[in-house]
């Protein structure tokens, strides 16, 4: 028995293929490969899932190690931070529990997102696939991954008996936001890194650097005067929108004009070279 | 199952002035500091960095293919067979010209087919399933349907990697052999290799082949080509040499007249 095509049921395949010179038709061939990823979504979520079960596979722990190694660290330098700072380690814990698992969602994103298609080469020359698909198996990727984070901080309320109260359901806006962009840098980075292969360690350098100027392990405040600086830092803006809430503070309206600016801007920046550069991305992988 | 009955339209293919240009990035025309250089200086370094290597893999390429045809590509090594099989499945858009297809497709054009050794047979014909858009009960029968063929007993729920080299052929040529398209495109190793194949795996491959609407196959070996093809393109350096019915153009290749073998 083999499994006949029957219509409407395997993926239709009506091909028109053109040099999309004209503005428009290259616009809507995004749109054409946005529906086609949404179609797919069952794929993507297996991609994602595989991806975390395989790095895993014949651990006892399974992903939770991820979970175990982040407490390790949260702890770490939880303790010598507060030292080094003269915090209180009731005070300092929980900021930098929160900023260090969202930090890694971040950088871990970037990372992924330099490989958004050279990592599956193999698969894009074998068969035609929408490639906004691998840039949403990297983002539900990192997802699942934060989620086994999330234990940690959890974790590190109940020790602290703390409660963030019900400002922290304004953090929900600020991780849409954080959503779309963690998409929009896989779509951005993916067709960048496969065209020049200098530009990875370029990014992790500026992941790096950005690390100790966006205020995650030391507190915004200790800027004192200069602390409206970090509203020019998209990194530190984006961080907070999540952040501040999740720690019973309100983001300042600037740092949410900062994020959304960023965030357009790495969108249309996202969008303008997908729609430039789609077609030739198989022919740089 | 209503929607079975419903006959889907004619699988068409149509190509039109095709052509494609590969680029050859080596180290330094990938760098960024070229293409950097290239926009800020203009003029000399500019003509330097735009002096990367681009191979014309096709070129103005014009093909037609309607329900029943089947057709080879003959020619030797970089004639530019396998692009054009993957210009034809979408994998590499032309940057001149126009390419058609419509009903449902199947490239078989790599040996392992995205198989991911670390992944079980399982949720290598799972992941497969979900490539091709199959529902849930569609990929039960294809798990199925793989199981029965493979013939990998317990082994379903191990990982590839641990297969022996004939299990992994044989889920391999399973899977790729159980979605049957109205268009088929094949690069030559799926038929080359066929001394080594089990006498079932081949009347599988011909079943697919039989019931699929278009069928083109890449080559170098005559013999498959008389066995498979009605027309046959000669392919040089990325143009079309010559184009007609397969005894024609591959007594022209080979230059010797060929003759059909009586079926067998």
């Amino acid at each position: 028995m083999m499994v006949a095509p029957r219509h409407g049921e395997s993926r239709p395949n009506n091909l028109d293929l053109t040099p999309d010179a004209a503005f428009a038709a290259r616009q809507r061939t995004v749109l054409r490969d946005l529906s086609d990823s949404a179609r797919l979504w069952r794929l993507c979520w297996s991609l994602a899932w595989l991806d975390i079960r395989l790095r895993y596979r014949g651990s006892m722990l399974g992903p939770f190690w991820l979970t175990l190694s982040t407490a390790v660290m949260v702890a770490s330098m939880g303790v010598v931070y507060a030292l080094l700072f003269r915090m209180n380690l009731h005070e300092y814990l929980p900021f930098l529990a929160l900023s260090l698992v969202l930090w890694g969602f971040l950088s871990q994103l970037v990372g992924d997102g330099c490989g958004t298609f050279t990592d599956v080469e193999g698969m894009i020359r074998s068969v035609r696939m929408p490639f906004t698909l691998y840039a949403a198996r990297i983002v539900l990727r990192n997802l699942l991954v934060l989620a086994h984070n999330l234990v940690v901080i959890v974790a590190v309320y109940v020790l602290m008996a703390l409660w963030p109260g019900l400002r922290a359901v304004l953090s929900l806006p600020g991780m849409a936001l954080w959503l779309v962009d963690a998409f929009a840098i896989c779509v951005l980075l993916g067709p960048l890194c496969a065209r020049f292969r200098d530009i990875p360690p370029i990014v992790s350098s500026i992941v790096q650097i950005a690390f100790f100027l966006s205020a995650v392990i030391w507190k915004p405040g200790q800027l004192e005067s200069h602390e409206w600086l970090l509203t020019f830092n998209p990194f530190f803006t984006l961080l907070e929108v999540v952040r501040a809430p999740l720690l019973g503070e309100f983001p300042s309206l600037w740092v949410w004009i900062s994020a959304l600016l960023w965030s357009a801007a790495l969108w249309c920046a996202a969008w303008l070279l997908f729609a430039r550069v789609r077609g030739r991305i198989a022919f740089w992988v | 199952m209503q929607r079975a009955a419903e006959a889907p339209p004619a699988a068409t293919i149509d190509a039109e002035h095709v052509s494609v240009d590969f680029p050859l990035y080596h180290s330094s025309a990938r760098s960024l500091k070229r293409a950097v250089f290239s926009t800020v200086s203009g003029g000399r370094v500019a003509a330097d960095a735009n002096r990367r290597v681009v191979v014309q893999a096709l070129r103005d390429v014009s093909l037609s293919l309607r329900s029943g045809d089947r057709l080879g590509l003959i020619g030797g090594n970089g004639a530019g067979k396998t692009t054009l099989l993957r210009t034809l499945a979408g994998i590499y858009e032309p940057q001149a010209g126009r390419v058609r297809v419509r009903g449902s497709l199947n490239a078989l054009l790599d040996p392992n087919l995205g198989m991911n050794p670390e992944l079980t047979g399982r949720e290598n014909i799972m992941l497969r399933g979900l490539y091709d858009g199959l529902t849930r009960s569609a990929i039960r029968r294809l798990e199925e349907d793989v199981a029965a063929f493979a013939d990998l007993g317990e082994f379903m729920d191990l990982p590839v990697r641990v297969y022996s080299s004939g299990m992994v052929v044989r889920l391999g040529f399973g899977l790729a052999t159980a979605i049957r398209p109205q268009v088929l495109l094949m690069d030559e190793w799926f038929l080359a290799g066929d001394a080594s194949f089990m006498d079932k795996a081949r009347a599988r491959l011909e079943d697919m082949v039989r019931g699929a609407d278009i069928l083109v196959l890449s080559t170098h070996v005559p013999g498959v080509v008389l066995d498979w093809c009605t027309r046959v393109i000669w392919l040089d350096q990325g143009r079309v040499r010559a184009d007609g019915p397969a005894e024609a153009v591959l007594s022209e290749y080979l230059g010797h007249p060929v003759s059909r073998t009586p079926p067998a």
